[in-house]
């Protein structure tokens, strides 16, 4: 029995351009910055109705940190934005020291995370985004699952007063959230409940997710499914909660297993409440071209892989 | 302030400076030293700042006040004693530089709130970016302040500090003056040998800045009169840097001029010898 349907497809970076329009009309305080990748990026919604309150950079990702560093000094809520690649590990020393140590107020907008950015191979498909961000003290690290929820993250960080890493990507995948949705930082969204395997899903995975659990169901095994939206801070009630009644976990995320999802329900694990665990994650390695739907089959992303290792997890209970 | 006051405040910021880094042996004293004027400068005579009672009254915002910015985070002795100096935070606290709970930490940060300062720095290179955002943030906001930005002459190795070289005078950040002290060494010796920058004035004027020097950055008037000429070349389309002349260790005989004490504290007879060269015009911490 289908529990999430779909009507229309999109991207997730077009939510944050949505949500960057709504912000743009909202909030005055509210200023966009891009490194030469406007329209990637989805901003010019955002640009032509507020073309004061965007800064072009050029190609100059270490600049870009600086400069919404200093812009928060004066009450302005930068969102600097490019590839997550150059978003996170080329800039890492400037987010590191003018915006997490310093406490600023940046929202650091992330779009062609992971393998599904596609052709253009691993250059540009970083795998070890979410790893980097979490591990800064006082970082929000966020990666929205479709359209709608990456628009109401975008508009919620806003709200929130401290640094922000916002990720998102660029392959059309299913809108199946609600598009009035209160967007919660910090809090989990059950998808559907189940009793034998709970389901931790990120991003582009929630929809995988979704899927195998459909499967999973057909083949009588209840799945509960729960989208862990905000990787930092981790919603380790919800978490706990759910595996308590399934007694064991599969994580699931478009993302390296070292230092990612996995890792922090890993750790909620370790220290509460032991069970078994399967990741789907992408096996310390880097991407390749290909088209998205190839990656996510060579990789190991897909909704069969998930069913698969929700049974590696109940049979180890 | 008369130039002769502003000379003994610098006496005494270099007390300050070769006390603390002799308090907890360790620090930067030659670069602090070479940069003491210049601070003294901004804060006591040309910069705008809130002051309530003769002292000075911190907001991270900064609206209607004059902002300065210092990039080379290591020179923070120089940094902390005018702050204290000037009344942002207790002078006693100078004692508890690079100490364990310190506000005072080895490099500035927001982290500990200490009063005066906006952002972390330290790793080199980024200060120029963070000063430029937050003229923009000025200019957003319809405050006709300035923004000030200190730099090292090593740390214009640093490739960030050419993205800003670039950004600055296309976006016509024209309220932003910085500065890059000159003093000619870094850690593994002058900066000629090291990594030779060449000509910054130059680079500077082709990035499209507006370019001038201070020959005597340690005369407190030319000091002065420099900054007052940067303000003037302010404003018109053009962000304006200041190429500063010191002597690095300047005002202690024995630590003037040489990288040898860029990063070395004094031993007891070192300080003894350094403090009987600064008059003690304030009464130290």
């Amino acid at each position: 029995m289908k529990k999430y349907t779909f009507t229309e497809k999109k991207d997730t970076r077009s939510g944050f351009g949505a949500g960057m329009q709504v912000l743009g009309q909202q909030n005055p305080d509210v200023v966009a910055l891009c490194a030469d990748l406007v329209g990637s990026l989805k901003l010019d919604a955002f640009i032509k109705e507020n073309p004061e309150r965007f800064i072009q950079c050029g190609i100059s990702e270490a600049n870009m940190i600086g400069v919404s560093a200093g812009l928060t000094i004066g009450g302005k809520i930068p969102f600097a934005t490019t590839f997550a690649n150059f978003a996170t590990g080329r800039v890492y020393d400037q987010i590191r020291q003018s915006v997490a140590y310093s406490g600023k107020n940046v929202k650091i907008c992330a779009s062609h995370a992971g393998l599904t950015l596609g052709e253009d191979g691993a250059t540009h498909q970083i795998l070890e985004d979410l790893g980097m961000m979490k591990m800064l003290p006082g970082m929000t690290v966020i990666n929205p699952c479709d359209f709608n929820q990456t628009k109401a993250a975008t508009i919620a960080i806003a709200e929130y007063d401290g640094p922000v890493y916002l990720r998102f990507g660029r392959p059309v995948v299913p809108i199946f959230t609600d598009p009035d949705q209160k967007f919660e930082i910090g809090k989990a969204w059950m998808v559907s409940e189940g009793t034998d395997v709970s389901i931790f899903a990120t991003g582009h995975l929630v929809w995988e997710a979704i899927q195998a659990g459909e499967q999973l169901e057909a083949e009588g095994i209840s799945a509960e499914i729960i989208n862990i939206h905000t990787i930092k801070p981790l919603d380790e009630e919800a978490i706990l909660k759910s595996v308590a009644k399934t007694g064991c976990a599969v994580t699931a995320e478009e993302h390296n297993r070292i230092g990612g999802l996995g890792d922090s329900v890993a750790q909620v694990l370790i220290k509460n409440q032991l069970v078994p665990q399967e990741y789907i994650a992408v096996d310390d390695s880097f991407g390749e071209s290909g088209t998205p739907a190839q990656l996510m089959e060579k990789y190991g992303l897909t909704a069969k892989d998930i069913v698969a290792a929700a049974k590696r997890a109940i049979a180890r209970k | 302030m008369e130039i002769e006051q502003l000379e003994k405040v610098a006496s005494q910021v270099r007390r300050d400076i070769v006390r603390m880094v002799h308090g907890c042996q360790s620090g930067h004293p030659g670069g602090s030293l070479g940069c003491a004027d210049l601070l003294v400068g901004l804060y006591f005579d040309h910069m705008l700042i809130k002051e309530e009672d003769g002292k000075a009254v911190f907001d991270m915002n900064g609206t209607g006040e004059d902002l300065f910015f210092l990039s080379n985070g290591h020179i923070s002795p120089v940094w902390y004693s005018v702050l204290a100096r000037k009344g942002y935070f207790p002078v006693e606290e100078m004692a508890t530089f690079r100490k364990l709970d310190s506000r005072l930490q080895g490099h500035p940060t927001t982290h500990e709130d200490l009063p005066g300062i906006r952002i972390a720095s330290g790793s080199l290179g980024q200060g120029l970016s963070v000063a430029i955002g937050a003229a923009m943030a000025k200019k957003l906001n319809g405050d006709d302040r300035f923004v000030y930005c200190l730099m090292g002459d090593g740390e214009q190795q640093e490739g960030q500090v050419w993205e800003a070289a670039t950004f600055a005078p296309h976006h016509m950040v024209d309220n932003l003056i910085a500065f890059i002290d000159l003093n000619g060494q870094q850690i593994d010796g002058p900066t000629v040998k090291v990594m030779n920058n060449r000509d910054l004035g130059a680079k500077y004027e082709a990035f499209g800045w507006e370019v001038m020097e201070v020959k005597e950055g340690n005369d407190m008037a030319s000091v002065i009169k420099g900054l007052k000429e940067a303000k003037s070349k302010a404003g018109h389309g053009k962000p304006v840097m200041v190429l500063l002349n010191t002597g690095m260790g300047y005002g202690v005989d024995f630590m003037m001029g040489s990288h040898k004490w860029h990063g070395v504290a004094p031993n007891d007879e070192q300080l003894a010898a350094a403090l009987a060269q600064l008059e003690e015009s304030l009464g130290d911490y």
